[in-house]
């Protein structure tokens, strides 16, 4: 890589031995993807929960912070892997708690937002058409390249310590024009009606375009989709096929037309989602008993406009005694959906919102033991799919239909 | 007597490594796929799946989503449950960062395809530095 002498000075340790640390391991990764260049980056979000972490990665955030390593840009931190309020009650180790808050003491003296959310583009640091940014998180990614235009590629934890230390990261990938073309047209024939069957039309399309290097241009789908349901697109583009980036043609700002997202001609590739592409996704879900054991709204954490919905949806009834209702949101849109009433609601039917956490963060394996929890329903695609690697049973069901099940105790269909 | 196969590439990250091989014809996520406290594949779907996955040479098809495997990895290493070397079709940067950070050796897009020669138990040696890999058939 081509380095300037700013860059020259951090590797050769004059901006200290964090930067100097930091700055060699995003060299290696640049090298690897034949990067020219480092490029700015805005703004930094890190992912790096106890889980992911574990000790070892823990020691190496503190040592970090320990030889001085400082944010040089807006820094924001993805879920915890507890809610501090409501471990207890979950059956969650004390054990948990004293690691998430050694990482967040950690983040506080690297100078970092611990704001422990996957929305950071709807709440924190909404992103902007062109600027580049290092953000882990896939979910966030591909929502900032796809829905704002911005520049991003997958950095995981490390990485996106290091460019939030550095302030740059290597200009590869995401960050270059002809990488953000489209490879593939997928005409989809099959119609959405809600938010999770956009995410199913995610888990269709992912599963058959598996590859970060792949970008599938959405063709065939009238109208104009919400945030909410952009946000579930995303997010299981990116969880079924490790993808950085969609169009979607008329919709997203780089795909005024299929050619224009092609970068000047339409891709030579195309695929038919067929009209029974979303239920054919939900059915490849299939419960192994009528019973669910709980009931899940989160992955990526709720807006308030979602947690709304499902305090509308309960209307008041009751959740079945055996059966779990639980919702991820962060900690900004928890308080204002206390103050908007939405969690009273929420909490009267024996539901639970949890914030600063996702699902799947909380050690869910553990906690699906401890629990006995097996058959999980949600109306997440992204959950669904992460959580079968943590011995669950899980069901895709649109949201309606989830909470039937969590009230009923059984699964209508 | 064994025969050899060199696959070419551009260069990898991590060190010169040799080792016994174990190839899936699926992708591979660390944190989604894997029990890390055992080094055995978890997720049931998966080809591997009961399979260790420690200090062998891995052949995975892609590096799937979850931006966590940059930690897993390096976990993985540091508790002696990890692979000693990951070689993919073709890699996501996830895996890259990872491998960067536990000094693992990982090399992407080999040519000629690896799939249709290499079968689990061959001896391979694998160089990112050179951009080469050497598989010793079993027979």
């Amino acid at each position: 890589m081509q380095l300037t002498d700013s860059e020259r000075d951090l590797l050769a340790g004059k901006g200290g031995e964090a930067a100097r640390r930091a700055l060699e391991m995003q060299l290696k990764v640049g090298d690897f993807f034949q990067a020219e260049r480092f490029v700015p980056v805005s703004s930094a979000h890190v992912m790096a929960d106890s889980e992911a972490l574990g000790d070892v990665g823990i020691r190496f955030l503190e040592e970090l912070a320990e030889i001085g390593g400082r944010c040089s840009v807006p820094t924001t931190i993805n879920p915890r892997g507890a809610d501090f309020l409501h471990f207890q009650g979950l059956g969650q180790s004390e054990d948990v708690v004293a690691q998430e808050r050694r990482i967040i003491a950690a983040f506080e003296k690297l100078g970092a937002l611990t704001v422990n959310t996957c929305i950071n583009y709807e709440s924190i640091t909404p992103p902007r058409f062109g600027e580049h940014l290092a953000w882990g998180d896939t979910g966030t990614v591909i929502f900032a390249n796809s829905v704002a235009g911005a520049r991003s590629n997958f950095e995981g934890g490390p990485v996106a310590v290091a460019a939030a230390i550095t302030g740059r990261t290597p200009a590869y990938g995401y960050h270059l024009d002809q990488q953000r073309r489209a490879t593939v047209n997928v005409e989809v024939q099959a119609v959405p009606k809600e938010p999770s069957d956009w995410g199913a039309i995610g888990c269709w399309i992912g599963r058959q375009v598996g590859d970060y290097w792949q970008v599938p241009a959405l063709t065939g789908l009238d109208g104009q989709p919400s945030i909410t349901e952009l946000k579930q697109l995303g997010a299981s583009l990116a969880s079924y096929g490790s993808l950085a980036m969609f169009h979607l043609v008329g919709v997203t700002p780089e795909a005024p037309t299929l050619a224009a997202a092609g970068g000047g001609c339409e891709p030579a590739r195309k695929i038919v989602m067929p009209p029974d592409g979303i239920t054919d996704a939900y059915r490849s879900f299939q419960p192994e008993q009528e019973r669910p054991d709980l009931v899940v709204f989160s992955a990526p954490q709720l807006s308030l406009v979602e947690i709304r919905r499902i305090a509308d949806l309960l209307d008041g009834r009751t959740v079945h005694p055996d059966v779990q209702l639980l919702l991820t949101t962060n900690h900004a849109y928890r308080s204002l959906a206390e103050r908007l009433g939405f969690v009273a609601q929420i909490e009267r039917s024996g539901g639970l919102v949890l914030d600063d956490v996702c699902f799947y963060i909380l050690h869910a394996r553990e906690l699906g033991q401890k629990n006995h929890w097996r058959t999980l329903v949600t109306d997440s695609a992204k959950l669904a799919n992460i959580i079968a690697g943590y011995g669950y049973n899980p069901v895709l069901r649109p949201t309606a239909v989830c909470i039937e099940a969590a009230v009923s105790g059984r699964l209508p269909w | 007597m064994s025969r050899e196969f060199v696959f070419r590439t551009h260069p990898g990250v991590g060190p010169t490594v040799e080792g016994e091989a174990l190839v899936s014809h699926h992708g591979f996520s660390a944190r989604y796929d894997m029990n890390r406290d055992t080094g055995i594949v978890s997720r049931e779907t998966h080809d591997l799946h009961g399979q260790s996955v420690v200090d062998k040479i891995c052949f995975f098809t892609t590096a799937k989503g979850g931006v966590a495997t940059a930690w897993a990895l390096y976990d993985m290493k540091v508790r002696g449950v990890a692979p000693r070397a990951l070689i993919f079709g073709t890699t996501n940067p996830i895996m890259v960062q990872g491998a960067v950070l536990a000094d693992l050796a990982l090399m992407d897009r080999l040519d000629p395809d690896p799939w249709a020669i290499v079968e689990n138990g061959d001896h391979v040696k694998v160089e990112p530095a050179e951009g080469r890999v050497v598989v010793s058939k079993r027979s």
